[in-house]
């Protein structure tokens, strides 16, 4: 029952969107609309994390604020944007909570605090583009992936770098404490790290630095916004699988994640929300992942 | 802890880009200091406005805005540090590490004039003319007479201005130099379950640092006192 009804909400919002996309040509992307799911309150057993979501009415959700595609909040907007979002308003939906109300409090949960947040209950969710690893899992939940990535290069238009093994010894920007800056620094070249990856473009921009690196989708949204300035290269040196995070205290939501992800990946909606926030940068459309067992 | 610990190569050199840090933009925020005090109390009109200028404008301006003016701006307007490209083991000083002593020195200088400009005050006005009396110009007066004596009444509030530079060389972790902080977020973005462990590490070095400095400061307060 509750599939069904939510196969009927994604199929309106389907139906919905294309006549959207008719209308607005545009790269102005609103994001998908869901619709929340009407009964959830009943539906979840007694005693669960995602019943007293679902009776409060409210969710505070963590995400980036400075990721064009992934997660991205316009000066001044108020509701952010990108694919971890679009995933984000899939689970908050199924709470029956509807994602563009006030009930969702978008909280900004950068590299550095995503873990002191899950565990202090300053948010209920994180999709920060929030590597799964067995580190972080120590401490707090962390199940899917929804989305797997991989390291590559951005380097001016008119640059030779083919690869991060041309790059020994130099100089590559990333964002400062980040995975992305260790993996440079194993493949042999050497990370600087700034506040964020806008102020590493601003960086190759000036040739201070050859490169930045980072997840591969990330560095697609910069050169699509600084086209024939900047360029995508080399292959993925690493693999990153992008996850969500939850109390660990909370272990019964993992496996209501892993359905809601699962019907995202079935129904079309986990493809239709990459292809609106990634697609436009360039980035083909991938399978989606396979999700990881909850522990039982 | 362990996770430090396991790589404590890592926290060194970490901590030794913060000292070198530390050490040229000390050394040079005390050289900028002394010209902008000698420009302050001095008898030139226009030096003395500019120097006054300058040091409202610096000392009122957040630390991070200055670096982000040597981050960003500069380069746009040229002024870079392209020359800079030292080598030296392990450590590597360029573009991004001069900006970043550019920084720390042209801030802190600031400070460094005003605790001087205090120490000056201190010197009893009748050293001054003395000196004139005996014919030294202005910078005869300035270096064997007042300054000497500035210095040594001025010690501790300089010893405040560098132990404080100690810690604003953080703000360089988010600037592009692998120093003390920067290393820190490595190991607390890789290792989340032993957070606590990695800030007392960290802040241990800190304190390492400035206790080496106050200790010094005090010896040389002893060993410098005026009669």
């Amino acid at each position: 029952m509750r599939r069904m009804k939510f196969r009927a909400a994604a199929a309106a919002v389907l139906l919905a969107s294309a006549l959207a996309a008719c209308g607005d040509a545009g790269e102005d992307t609103e994001g998908r609309d869901v619709e929340a799911n009407e009964n959830a309150a009943e539906e979840f057993d007694d005693g669960t994390r995602m019943k007293e979501l679902a009776e409060a009415g409210t969710i505070k959700v963590g995400v980036k604020y400075d990721q064009p595609g992934l997660g991205f909040m316009e000066a001044g907007g108020d509701v952010p944007t990108g694919f971890d979002v679009e995933i984000a308003k899939l689970l908050v939906a199924d709470l029956g909570i509807d994602p563009d109300s006030d009930n969702v409090e978008w909280v900004e949960t950068i590299s550095d605090n995503r873990e002191p947040f899950l565990q202090e209950g300053r948010v209920d969710l994180v999709l920060a583009t929030y590597s799964i690893t067995d580190e972080r899992r120590q401490v707090v939940g962390q199940t899917g992936p929804y989305f797997v990535t991989g390291q590559q290069l951005l380097v001016p238009s008119d640059s030779d770098v083919e690869s991060i093994d041309d790059l020994k010894g130099q100089e590559v920007c990333s964002v400062t404490g980040s995975t992305s800056i260790d993996r440079i620094n194993e493949a042999g070249a050497k990370g600087v790290g700034f506040d964020s990856y806008s102020e590493c473009v601003q960086k190759v921009l000036d040739g201070t630095v050859a490169a930045m690196s980072t997840d591969g989708t990330i560095l697609a949204g910069f050169a699509a916004q600084n086209e024939g300035q900047l360029k995508v290269v080399g292959e993925e040196f690493s693999e990153e699988r992008i996850g969500v995070g939850y109390s660990k205290d909370r272990p019964e939501m993992c496996e209501w994640i892993n359905d809601v992800l699962e019907d995202s990946f079935e129904d079309g909606s986990w493809a239709e929300a990459f292809e609106l926030t990634l697609g436009p940068s360039g980035v083909e459309t991938p399978e989606p992942p396979a999700l990881d067992e909850c522990a039982a | 802890m362990n996770a430090v610990l396991d790589d404590l190569d890592a926290y060194l050199q970490a901590f030794g880009y913060t000292l070198a840090l530390f050490v040229i933009s000390g050394l040079l925020s005390l050289v900028l200091g002394t010209v902008l005090v000698a420009m302050r109390v001095g008898p030139v009109a226009v030096l003395r406005a500019a120097a006054t200028t300058y040091v409202t404008t610096v000392r009122n301006t957040p630390l991070v805005i200055v670096f982000a003016f040597f981050a960003f701006f500069a380069p746009i307007i040229n002024i870079r540090f392209t020359w800079l490209d030292v080598h030296i083991g392990r450590f590597d000083f360029t573009e991004l590490f001069g900006a970043a002593v550019a920084s720390l020195s042209l801030y802190t200088c600031t400070f460094v004039c005003e605790a001087l400009r205090a120490g000056v005050n201190a010197v009893p006005l009748g050293q001054a003319e003395a000196a004139r009396a005996i014919g030294l110009p202005f910078g005869g007066v300035m270096t064997n007479v007042v300054l000497p004596q500035a210095f040594r009444a001025a010690l501790p509030p300089l010893a405040s201005v560098q132990i404080a530079l100690i810690k604003n060389t953080s703000v360089a972790a988010v600037f592009g130099v692998a120093e003390a902080v920067a290393q820190m977020r490595t190991f607390t973005n890789s290792f989340a379950s032993q957070r606590l462990g990695i800030f007392i590490a960290f802040a241990i070095g800190y304190i390492v640092l400035v206790e080496v400095v106050s200790f010094a400061a005090a010896r040389a307060e002893r060993r410098w006192r005026i009669a």
